[in-house]
């Protein structure tokens, strides 16, 4: 499998596509134990990230996804724009330089993307962020030792529909505590769609 | 339906600051194509940078304490929005004089990380940061699991003592030893007679029956612990300051500051009725009132409401608390 500056770009427009048709979805769910804007940040922010990396010709997939990441830091705020910021500035430092990352080396830079989302929200499992869908998904990948980007997908999808059973300890959820269950998280939606989007990039 | 003196929903925080500048242009400026609002004497040589700042809809804070004394600069968001770390990293680089910048950033998720980030930013740049997490809300429980306590009108507190002491010339490491201090004899807790409406939702964030008040609610109509009915500004005086007392050791003897901050919609004269109970209770228990600030100083748009918040002093705080000051919201 190769994933190259055309890959890394398709990946970008597939989210953004999955995020603006869900963007009530995300919305909704964001009401019922948030605040009502992860739908609009997500969707503004990814909006914004496919309209910058169209114009550019990248040499290398560190810079397309250091735009990526600023981008999203600047446009989508509240609690998600540093988190997904953080871990698109992680893949950044980590595909620095390269044309086209083997599946070892996307895989690290996943990994490396999974760990600016717990440096910066210093979330684990089990407390109804989007950490629990992309700490088993990684884990996989990292067991796996190679990019199997369709299970990682289907996985991101469970853990996402688990998050409903959680009571939220990070996040504005928190003040809900025991009234957040029933509900799954936001994040943990946008992220189920990113790994989605992702098997679908590779898929070709 | 919403009734609000407004032109764009989506536009409100850049027409806000647009009228804000021009009142008081001879204080404040607006970075260009920020929403940034920072002294006009900025960078001020030889001092310590102090930023603050979060979503709109609090005014005066933050802006409104922008100036000698307390901040050189606050990053302001859309209502009750986090501002995003570009613009926090534009109020960072604007006022470092090169003895560094501090942050007094309130504790809710999403402004800690767009703050914290943007830090990482100034400091990629070689700029000195510090901050401190102000969390003066009894109403949440505090834990070092969860996200723990909200940040409300106790952080003007902190704007005003670690500004006090960056105006003297102090070092970045004593500004922030002396907000973290502040953080920690600061409580705080408020309760709400009606809900608010961000402009851009056209809808209360919640609602309250005819006679029914939320007691410990956040300054962007977060829940707070209970719905009860509406009593006397007596009865409803001692809620809250039980729960602060609760979760704060005050003797016979001790010296405190007290604030009684309306929400946005409550009157002079209903902020008074609640001092006069606070002023009551304090006297009986022997504290003794430094100072009292009676007004908004940290609203929730059009709630009406208010929160009482007890800052524990001793003498270097009593000093600080006391020093010059000159902001459109504040003044000594
Ligand atoms: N500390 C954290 N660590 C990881 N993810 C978090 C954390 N806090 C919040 N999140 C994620 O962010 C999502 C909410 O994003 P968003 O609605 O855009 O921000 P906000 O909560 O500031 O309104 C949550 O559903 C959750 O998945
Ligand atoms: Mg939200």
């Amino acid at each position: 499998m190769a994933f190259g500056v055309e890959q890394a770009k398709r990946w970008m427009n597939i989210a953004n596509d999955k995020i603006q048709q869900q963007k009530q979805y995300l919305t909704e769910l964001d009401q019922a134990i948030g605040d009502g804007d992860h739908g609009l940040n997500t969707a503004r922010g990814f909006q914004e990230v496919v309209e910058k990396i169209a114009s550019v010709n990248y040499e290398d997939l560190g810079s397309l996804f250091k735009d990526v990441s600023m981008t999203l830091i600047a446009k989508v705020g509240g609690a998600s724009g540093p988190l997904y910021g953080t871990a698109f500035l992680k893949m950044s430092l980590a595909l620095n330089g390269k044309k086209e990352a083997d599946d070892k080396e996307l895989v690290a830079a996943l990994e490396a993307a999974l760990s600016g989302i717990k440096a910066r929200g210093k979330a684990s499992v089990g407390e109804k962020t989007m950490v629990d869908v992309w700490e088993p998904v990684i884990e996989l990948l990292r067991e796996k030792g190679s990019m199997q980007a369709k299970e990682a997908a289907l996985l991101a999808k469970e853990k996402m529909e688990h998050t409903k059973e959680l009571e939220a300890k990070k996040g504005r959820a928190a003040y809900l505590g025991k009234r957040s269950v029933g509900h799954i998280d936001p994040g943990s939606a946008s992220s189920y769609f990113l790994f989605a989007a992702l098997a679908e990039a590779l898929e070709g | 339906m919403m009734k609000k003196l407004i032109n764009d929903p989506n536009q409100v925080v850049n027409d806000m600051l647009e009228g804000m500048v021009v009142a008081y242009r001879d204080r404040l400026r607006r970075l260009p194509g920020t929403n940034v609002i920072v002294r006009n004497d900025a960078p001020v040589k030889g001092k310590v940078g102090i930023v603050s700042g979060g979503g709109s809809g609090h005014e005066p804070a933050h802006a409104g304490y922008v100036g000698k004394g307390m901040l050189d600069a606050a990053v302001c968001g859309e209502v009750f929005t986090s501002p995003t770390p570009d613009q926090v990293l534009e109020a960072i680089k604007a006022v470092d004089s090169g003895k560094g910048v501090f942050l007094i950033i309130k504790n809710y998720t999403g402004d800690v990380m767009n703050f914290e980030m943007a830090a990482e930013l100034a400091e990629a740049e070689g700029i000195r940061v510090a901050k401190v997490i102000v969390n003066d809300d009894v109403a949440v429980e505090d834990s070092t699991f969860t996200t723990g306590r909200r940040g409300i009108a106790g952080t003007v507190f902190v704007h005003k003592i670690a500004g006090a002491l960056a105006e003297r010339g102090a070092s970045l490491e004593e500004v922030e030893a002396v907000a973290k201090k502040v953080v920690q004899n600061v409580r705080s807790m408020g309760m709400a007679l009606t809900p608010c409406t961000v402009p851009a939702a056209g809808k209360p964030g919640f609602e309250l029956g005819e006679n029914e008040i939320e007691v410990g609610i956040g300054i962007h109509g977060e829940p707070g612990i209970e719905k009860t009915t509406l009593k006397t500004a007596d009865e409803i005086t001692e809620t809250l300051l039980n729960k602060i007392f609760a979760d704060m050791k005050l003797e016979k003897g001790d010296r405190v500051a007290v604030m009684i901050n309306g929400l946005g919609a409550t009157p002079l004269m209903e902020l008074y009725i609640v001092n006069k109970k606070v002023s009551e209770i304090l006297k009986e228990k022997q504290i003794h009132v430094h100072e009292t600030f009676v007004g908004e100083y940290m609203t929730s748009l059009e709630m009406a409401g208010c929160s009482i918040s007890l800052l524990k002093l001793d003498d270097s705080l009593i000093e600080l608390l006391d020093a010059p000051a000159d902001t459109i919201a504040l003044k000594k």
